[in-house]
C-alpha cells in the first residue's frame, strides 16, 4: 500500500464527510454542520482542506464559515445551552431569564462555564413563541422557562451526563 | 384497543409530552389496559400542550395540559372513556378556539399520524395531487391564480402569477424552493405544519413542480427546528417509497424530486435571493433584483420560491376549485391565513381564519387576554420588521390592504402581544440591534445605519438631547427605508417608527441632568 502524507484527525474527517457528500460546493453548508455535529465546532485546520476536496477558495469556505451565527470556531461545552432573546420571548420576561442563566452559569452569552460544562448562547426565535419564554438545551426545546424551570432543567441536565 | 394521542410537535415535547407519553403507557402496563399511543401533530392549542386526546365512540376527547403526575389520576378518572377529570375539555372538535377556526390549511395537522399516508388520503390527501395530474401546467397556474392566493411569507405577492412566469420560463433545468426559514419572532406555523402534516406541503411543491416543469425542490429549513428538519426528511423518504415523490409518479410520467437543506441561523437567509445563495452553499448575500429568480433563481435557472403556507394552501385550490378557496377573506386578502397568537397572551397558539377577522378577536376571543392580567399595550405584527400597533388600532382587520394603509403589515400572521410592563424606547432599540446582528452587510444604510440606530436610541433613553436625536433617529429610518437594498434595512424602521409614534411618551426621557440626582 502506498503511503499518504499524514493528515491530522479533522482533516481526515473533514475529507470523509465531503465525501459523503459527493464533494459538491453547493453542499458546503451541509458539510459544516454534519463536521461541527462530529467534532464540536469547525477547527481552522480544515478549512483548507475542505476548500481543496470541493475545490474552492480558502476565502470562500473561510467566508460562509464566519457568515453563518451557527459555526463554531472553538470547541463548545459538554452542553449547549440557546436563550431565546426575540420579541415574543421578551415580552414574557426573557430578559430576567437571561440574566439569571448568566448569574447561575457565571458565563455570558458565546461563553463558556470555567469548568467546561455548558456553552450559553443566544438564540432569535425558536418557533416555541406561543410558549414563551423558550430555550434550547442539547438541540431539546423547553417553554415556558422561568428561573426555577431553568435550575430544574440545568440540573437534570448536568446529572443526567455524570451517570 | 384505545387509542390515545400524544403530539410529538416541537412546542408538545417542550412542556414534556415525551415523558407524558411514557407515562401513559407505563400506567396503561401497570393496570393491564391496552393502548395504543399514537405521535399526532399538534392541533394547535399550544396553551394546552401536551393536550392529550383518547379516541371514545363519541369521538375524541381532550385532556391538557398533561403532566407526568396526572398519569395515574387519569386512569382513575377513566379518561379511556371520556371520563371526567379536571383536566378535561370534553370533545376536543367542541372546543370554542378550534370550534371558531376555519381549518383549511390546517385541516389534518393534529389530526392524523403525520407519516401514514393512509390517513393523509383519507383524510382528502393528494386529491389536489390527483387533480393537477389531470391538467396542463398552464391552467394549474391559472387556478391558483384565480384562487387570490399571496405568498404566506410576508410579502403578499400573487403565488399564480409567479408560477405562470416560471412555467412560460425556456429552461434545460427549473427548481421550486420552499423557504421554510421562519424566522420571524412570533411565528411558528410553518414549523407546525411540518410536523403536523408534512405531506401537505409536499403534496402542494409537488403541484408547483407539475405546473412549472421543475422537477428538482428544496426545503430550506431553518437549523433552530431540528424536529420539523427530521420529519420532512421522513416524510419524504415515505413519499418516495410509496411512489408520490420521485420519477414517473403515481404513474403520471411526472417526476420531482425533494431535498431538505438545513440553514445555519442566518435571519436574512429568510429572504429569498438570500436563501439561493446559501442553497448553493454560499454566505447569504443578498442579491439584486432583477434578474428575478423565477426567471434566474437557483443555479441561474427558473426558480419557484414560496413560504411553506402559500405550497401547503394549493391541494386544497386545485381540488376544491379555485372559488371555493376565494370564498373566503376579504378585499383583495382572500382564502384563509393561518395566525400565530404568541407573546403575553394567555392562550397562544396557532388560530387559522378567514382574512378580515380583528386583533381584538384574536387577542380577546382566542387569545383570552394577556398572559399576565395586565392591559394589553402593544402587539407586534409581522415579524421584527413589523409594526407596533397600539391598543387604539386593535379594531383593525387583518387585511393586507388594511394594515398597508394604517403603517403596519400582516407578514407571516405572526401576533406578539406585549402588557402595559413593554418600555417602547427598549423595543425600538432592539429593532435596530436585531438589524445589526442579522445584516448581509451588502448596502451601507442598513449595515452602517442600524448600529447607528442603536446609539441614537440609547442617547434618547439616556435622555441625552432628545428632541435633536429624535431628528436624527427619524433622518436615519428614512435614509435606510429608501437606500436600502432589501426589507431588512428596508423594514428595520416599521417597528422603530411605530414605537415614536404610538406610543411618545416612553421616549420622554428624564434629560441627563436630573436623571443623574
Ligand atoms: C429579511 C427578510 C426575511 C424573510 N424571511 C422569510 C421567511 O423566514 N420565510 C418566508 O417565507 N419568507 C421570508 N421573507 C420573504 C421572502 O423574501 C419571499 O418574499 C418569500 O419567501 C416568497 O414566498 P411567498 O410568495 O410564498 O410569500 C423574508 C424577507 C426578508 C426581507
Ligand atoms: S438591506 Fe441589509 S440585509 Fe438587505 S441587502 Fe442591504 S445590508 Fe443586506
Ligand atoms: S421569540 Fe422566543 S421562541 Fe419565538
Amino acid at each position: 500500500m502506498l503511503t499518504k502524507p499524514e493528515l491530522s484527525p479533522e482533516s481526515e474527517r473533514a475529507r470523509d464527510v465531503c465525501s459523503r457528500h459527493g464533494n459538491r460546493p453547493d453542499e458546503l453548508i451541509e458539510i459544516l454542520h454534519e463536521l461541527q455535529d462530529e467534532l464540536g465546532y469547525v477547527p481552522e485546520s480544515v478549512i483548507p482542506v475542505i476548500a481543496k476536496t470541493i475545490n474552492l477558495s480558502r476565502a470562500e469556505v473561510h467566508g460562509v464559515v464566519t457568515f453563518y451565527h451557527d459555526f463554531r470556531r472553538e470547541p463548545a461545552g459538554r452542553h449547549v445551552v440557546k436563550i431565546c432573546r426575540a420579541e415574543s420571548c421578551q415580552s414574557m420576561a426573557g430578559e430576567a431569564l437571561c440574566s439569571h442563566a448568566k448569574a447561575s452559569l457565571k458565563a455570558g452569552f458565546g461563553e463558556t462555564t470555567a469548568d467546561g460544562a455548558v456553552t450559553l448562547e443566544a438564540v432569535y426565535c425558536l418557533g416555541n413563541c406561543a410558549l414563551s419564554p423558550a430555550m434550547m438545551v442539547d438541540g431539546q426545546l423547553h417553554g415556558r422557562v422561568d428561573a426555577r424551570r431553568f435550575d430544574e432543567i440545568m440540573s437534570e441536565t448536568l446529572s443526567e451526563a455524570a451517570q | 384497543m384505545t387509542r390515545v394521542f400524544v403530539p410529538d410537535d416541537a412546542a408538545a415535547l417542550s412542556m414534556g409530552a415525551d415523558k407524558v407519553a411514557s407515562a401513559l403507557k407505563a400506567e396503561a402496563d401497570k393496570r393491564n389496559l391496552n393502548i395504543e399511543i399514537i405521535r399526532n401533530g399538534s392541533r394547535g392549542l399550544l396553551y394546552l400542550e401536551p393536550l392529550v386526546e383518547v379516541e371514545t365512540s363519541a369521538g375524541r376527547v381532550a385532556y391538557g395540559p398533561v403532566a407526568v403526575k396526572d398519569a395515574a389520576s387519569l386512569f382513575e378518572a377513566d379518561f379511556l372513556n371520556g371520563g371526567k377529570h379536571r383536566l378535561g375539555h370534553g370533545l376536543t372538535e367542541e372546543i370554542d378556539y378550534l370550534k371558531k377556526q376555519e381549518r383549511l390549511t390546517f385541516a389534518r395537522c393534529g389530526i392524523i399520524d403525520p407519516l401514514s399516508v393512509a390517513e393523509y388520503k383519507a383524510h382528502g390527501g393528494f386529491a389536489g395531487l390527483a387533480a393537477a395530474l389531470k391538467k396542463s401546467g398552464a391552467d394549474i397556474c391559472k387556478d391558483v391564480t384565480e384562487s387570490g392566493l399571496r405568498g404566506r411569507g410576508g410579502a403578499g405577492f400573487p403565488t399564480g402569477i409567479k408560477w405562470k412566469t416560471v412555467h412560460d420560463a425556456r429552461a434545460d433545468q427549473k427548481y421550486v424552493c420552499c423557504n421554510a426559514d421562519e424566522g420571524d419572532s412570533g411565528t411558528f406555523a410553518d414549523r407546525m405544519l411540518m410536523e403536523g402534516d408534512p405531506f401537505t406541503l409536499i403534496e402542494g411543491m409537488t403541484i408547483a413542480g407539475i405546473a412549472t416543469g421543475a422537477t428538482q425542490g428544496y426545503v430550506y429549513i431553518r437549523s433552530e427546528y431540528p424536529h420539523a428538519i427530521a420529519k420532512m426528511k421522513q416524510a419524504i423518504a415515505v413519499l418516495l417509497a410509496a411512489g408520490f415523490l420521485g420519477d414517473n409518479i403515481q404513474g403520471s410520467g411526472k417526476s420531482f424530486a425533494l431535498a431538505v437543506r438545513t440553514g445555519a441561523g442566518a435571519y436574512i437567509c429568510g429572504e429569498e435571493t438570500s436563501m439561493l445563495e446559501s442553497l448553493e452553499g454560499k454566505r447569504g448575500m443578498v442579491r439584486p433584483k432583477p434578474p428575478i429568480p423565477a426567471l434566474e433563481g437557483l443555479f441561474g435557472k427558473p426558480t419557484v420560491i414560496n413560504n411553506v403556507l402559500s405550497f401547503a394552501a394549493v391541494p386544497d385550490i386545485l381540488s376544491h376549485g379555485a372559488e371555493f378557496y376565494r370564498n373566503y377573506g376579504m378585499g383583495r386578502s382572500r382564502g384563509t391565513l393561518p395566525f400565530q397568537l404568541a407573546g403575553n397572551i394567555r392562550q397562544g397558539g396557532l388560530v387559522e381564519k378567514a382574512f378580515g377577522i380583528t386583533l381584538r378577536q384574536l387577542l380577546e376571543d382566542f387569545g383570552g387576554g394577556t398572559f399576565s392580567g395586565r392591559p394589553a399595550r402593544a402587539i407586534q405584527v409581522g415579524g421584527p420588521l413589523g409594526s407596533y400597533v397600539p391598543a387604539s388600532q386593535f379594531d383593525m382587520a387583518m387585511d393586507y390592504e388594511t394594515f398597508a394603509a394604517n403603517g403596519a403589515m400582516v407578514g407571516h400572521g405572526g401576533i406578539v402581544v406585549f402588557d402595559d410592563t413593554v418600555d417602547m424606547a427598549r423595543q425600538a432599540r432592539f429593532a435596530m440591534e436585531f438589524c445589526a446582528i442579522e445584516s448581509c452587510g451588502k448596502c451601507t444604510p442598513c449595515r452602517i445605519g442600524a448600529v447607528r440606530g442603536v446609539e441614537v436610541i440609547d442617547r434618547i433613553i439616556a435622555g441625552v438631547e432628545r428632541d435633536k436625536n429624535l431628528i436624527v433617529l427619524d433622518d436615519l429610518c428614512q435614509t435606510m427605508t429608501e437606500g436600502s437594498l432589501c426589507a431588512m434595512g428596508g423594514l428595520t424602521p416599521m417597528p422603530v417608527q411605530s414605537a415614536v409614534k404610538h406610543f411618545p411618551e416612553d421616549f420622554d426621557r428624564p434629560p441627563v441632568a436630573k436623571a443623574a440626582e
